[in-house]
């Protein structure tokens, strides 16, 4: 029996607004139970400094930041630790393969992640949140990236772990998945797992990513059905 | 700071690129290597007299050095009867024509977090051991120095850091009136179970294929790469770097991990059974 009394396999709650920040190209908040992450996409637009440029694609930026008052306990400092340099590198090389880079020469595309409310599993949301928010800005995709973590709480491997099982677990599985081109372009673990639990638990987070995939999924149609509405009425 | 697309800095040609890959899609290798099979590895221990603990680690023409120091310091709060392991990379201006002078990059950052982590949980170090008493504990520094990146940076620095622990003493500690100093006179083993020693094996991806221990310009070829560390029978770090992989990948990257453990975990223990092994 889990801490918040939901099955191996059950997501907290998903809850997803796409849209939210006017300014950005895109944008989407996305939310696993109490962990809120808001994704921006500016871009394409140029890249500076030019000689990072590329001739024959376009370069990513992407930045993961928790808020200082994210945390359940102490307050963060806001300087970038080094673990938020790492997953801000994981999560971009997690976006990179379903962004079609090719089509944007020259240019670069912005991402930014902050996390407002952290109770497990900001790079699982942060990721969902990321591709939604490039889907909103109309980047040119090869499919949506989906973040959710998997866990090993007690022996059971569980699906997407609140903030206090991640401290109390026996290993932590984040992963950002594909579901169309069926690809994992996130794949991170900790603790000690045997052969069979680490595979049953990606075959786990395949299922979590397949669920939250259509949720997003509605999220992105219904932008679209409410301009509709506004256009050609209801 | 954010993470950009690093193909500004590192590059390759595109006639050497589709070269390699055109190579691996047929299994071969440039250098005659097969799939599965590691360059050369060496490990020598006890190279830097000044370290409380150290090796070297040469894998292929890749060239790191891990050195151990041993401090005091408090605990952290949530485990207030353990010593504290602190892991550290940079990758040297040296070490390729690609890296700077500056503060460790991301690149480093993530080499030295993933080299901790593998450490961390398997219980490699008995971390009980190195508590000294209320709010004081040992702290273990460790820090990676690449000199040399002919590529497969983790699995060198895993295996520099793994050795350079298993060789390492602790200094005594002497009661003052100030505090506490350290004796390096009088010295004790690092409390690590060798039997626990984790060992990190990358796989990287061109099309469909699956390889060992890559070369620099073999891991900018890549569509992918995969770092599983091992302890024992289980499996104590993944780290998915570049591109994508389907699930029958990641088994397969899995199984061929394992094959390759063998090979480097032989080398730790040639090195810690030679006579220079018991420390400095």
């Amino acid at each position: 029996m889990r801490a918040d009394g939901r099955a191996p396999d059950q997501m907290r709650e998903v809850k997803i607004a796409v849209g939210a920040v006017s300014n950005a190209d895109g944008s989407a908040v996305v939310s696993y139970g109490a962990t809120v992450a808001v994704a921006a996409v500016y871009g394409p637009r140029e890249m500076h400094p030019r000689h990072l440029s590329l001739p024959d694609r376009g370069v990513m930026r992407v930045r993961y930041h928790m808020a200082p008052f994210s945390t359940k306990d102490e307050r963060k400092n806001p300087a970038p630790s080094r673990r938020e340099i790492e997953i801000s590198k994981v999560l971009r090389e997690a976006l990179e393969p379903a962004v079609m880079l090719e089509q944007y020469s020259r240019a670069r595309i912005d991402v930014f992640i902050e996390i407002l409310q952290a109770d497990g599993s900001t790079r699982a949301a942060s990721l969902t949140a990321a591709s939604l928010a490039l889907a909103d800005a109309g980047v040119y995709m090869r499919d949506l990236v989906i973040g959710v973590s998997a866990g090993l709480v007690d022996g059971t491997v569980v699906l997407d772990l609140s903030g206090i099982e991640d401290q109390y677990c026996e290993g932590d599985l984040p992963v950002g998945y594909m579901p169309n081109l069926r690809q994992f372009t996130l794949l991170q673990l900790d603790g000690t797992w045997t052969r069979e639990q680490f595979l049953k638990a990606l075959e786990l987070a395949v299922r979590g990513a397949e669920y939250v995939y259509q949720r997003a999924r509605e999220a992105l149609k219904g932008k679209y059905m409410s301009i509709a509405e506004e256009v050609y009425g209801s | 700071m954010a993470s950009i697309s690093p193909y500004g800095k590192r590059f390759i040609s595109y006639l050497r690129r589709e070269q390699i890959r055109r190579l691996v899609a047929g299994k071969y290798r440039v250098d005659g290597r097969r799939l599965d099979q590691l360059r050369d590895v060496e490990v020598r221990v006890g190279v830097i007299s000044t370290a409380d603990g150290s090796a070297e680690v040469r894998l292929g023409k890749t060239h790191v050095v891990a050195g151990v120091k041993v401090g005091v310091g408090q605990p952290f709060p949530d485990a207030p009867d353990e010593g504290v392991l602190v892991v550290n990379a940079e990758v040297l201006p040296h070490a390729s024509p690609y890296t700077e002078i500056g503060p460790p990059d991301e690149f480093a950052i993530e080499l030295a977090r993933v080299v901790d982590r593998g450490i961390r949980h398997c219980g490699y170090i008995d971390s009980k051991s190195l508590f000294i008493e209320q709010g004081r504990v040992y702290v273990v520094w460790v820090d990676l120095c690449v000199i040399n990146d002919d590529g497969n940076l983790t699995d060198a620095a895993n295996l520099a850091a793994v050795a350079a622990l298993a060789s390492a003493q602790l200094p005594a500690v002497a009661k003052e009136e100030a505090g506490v100093r350290l004796d390096r006179g009088r010295r004790a083993k690092m409390p690590v179970d060798p039997g626990r020693a984790p060992v990190a094996v990358s796989v990287c991806k061109i099309g469909s294929v699956l390889f060992l221990d890559p070369t620099f310009e073999e891991e900018l070829s890549v569509d992918g790469k995969v770092t599983f560390t091992f302890s024992q029978d289980r499996i104590v770090a993944v780290q998915k770097t570049a591109g994508h992989f389907t699930y029958q990948e990641i088994e397969s990257a899995l199984d061929l991990a394992l094959k390759g453990r063998d090979a480097l975990l032989s080398a730790l223990r040639s090195a810690l059974e030679s006579p220079g092994a018991a420390g400095q």
